[in-house]
């Protein structure tokens, strides 16, 4: 009896500390987490820095934990990464010159197709209704 | 008008296909780096070997040289010291080693073992300086100009063929 009781009050105990407040130390982790999907991993590029283990990516993300605690906005986490790694590490570049081709190739692709569609759609003579003879 | 019409997906595909062909030759893992052209990280750091003497980034103004970033357990910096030796004996510019993210005595224990082609090494054990200068493959090799500009960036393994290509002709540039 006594030990169905401890196993009890095990369970119990177990329930009120999940009801405990949110810490804080789980919001950063959801802030690193969070960050750090929008980044590239540059050792495995096809991970973003959130999913990756590689050593560089543990050390990123723990850089930017500390950022992030020393009360950094996303936006000066991102700036100190790129400086250094260049935009290649942001899954959304910035919008510059450079990346113009990037951002509005495209749209302007599916413009020009649709376009092209149009005119030949245009030329091709309707065909007569299907004799249904 | 119609004969020209005709030809252009043609035209098109060709097109594509030179694309295609062009990224077959690109490197998709060299990633050019933004501190090309901006002055280099400052850094203040104990060497490898006398953690008592400390080198920094403002101690080589005023000369050109290579920043190569190396560590005990990193096995492609094997592939490039033999380069690394021949260099350091040929050439007056000075080569500076950062040791990152090793041990001390393992680092030196590697220098002992493969010959030190470095004028001296710093110790960057928590790899910070290393971040800094947006490491992320080992070896990488920087040259630095005498205001202490970044102007060349190498990752991965250097070899004769990138020395003689890319690093001496840009030396040359700066009159070294």
């Amino acid at each position: 009896m006594s030990k169905y009781l401890a196993i009890l009050l095990c369970a119990l105990s177990l329930r009120a500390f999940a009801s405990l407040p949110a810490d804080p130390d789980a919001d950063l982790d959801a802030r690193v987490q969070q960050l750090a999907g929008e980044l590239r991993c540059l050792v495995c590029q096809n991970q973003s820095l959130a999913d990756s283990q590689a050593p560089l990516a543990l050390d990123l993300r723990s850089e930017l934990r500390e950022r992030l605690r020393h009360g950094d906005s996303d936006a000066q986490v991102l700036a100190y990464l790129s400086e250094r790694y260049g935009d290649f590490v942001l899954y959304r570049p910035p919008l510059k010159s450079s990346t113009w081709a990037l951002w509005f190739g495209p749209g302007l692709l599916m413009l020009a197709g649709v376009m092209t569609l149009g005119i030949v759609l245009r030329r091709v003579p309707r065909e007569e209704a299907p004799d249904n003879g | 008008m119609k004969r020209w019409l005709f030809a252009a997906p043609l035209l098109a595909f060709a097109l594509l296909v030179a694309l295609l062909w062009r990224g077959l030759a690109l490197d998709a893992h060299a990633v050019s780096s933004p501190l090309i052209g901006r002055p280099a990280p400052a850094f203040a750091l104990a060497r490898l070997d006398d953690a008592q003497r400390t080198l920094s980034r403002d101690d080589l103004l005023g000369r050109v040289w290579l920043l190569n970033v190396w560590a005990s357990w990193c096995t492609s910096c094997r592939d490039e010291h033999g380069t690394l030796l021949a260099f350091a004996r040929t050439h007056a510019v000075p080569l500076i080693g950062l040791n990152y993210k090793d041990a001390r005595d393992s680092g030196l224990a590697w220098l002992d073992r493969h010959g030190n082609p470095y004028a001296a090494s710093l110790f960057d054990a928590d790899g910070r300086v290393g971040r800094d200068y947006g490491v992320y493959g080992v070896p990488e090799t920087f040259v630095i100009d005498r205001r202490g500009v970044v102007r060349y960036k190498h990752v991965g393994p250097l070899d004769a063929q990138a020395l003689r290509t890319r690093i001496e002709p840009l030396l040359r540039e700066l009159d070294v």
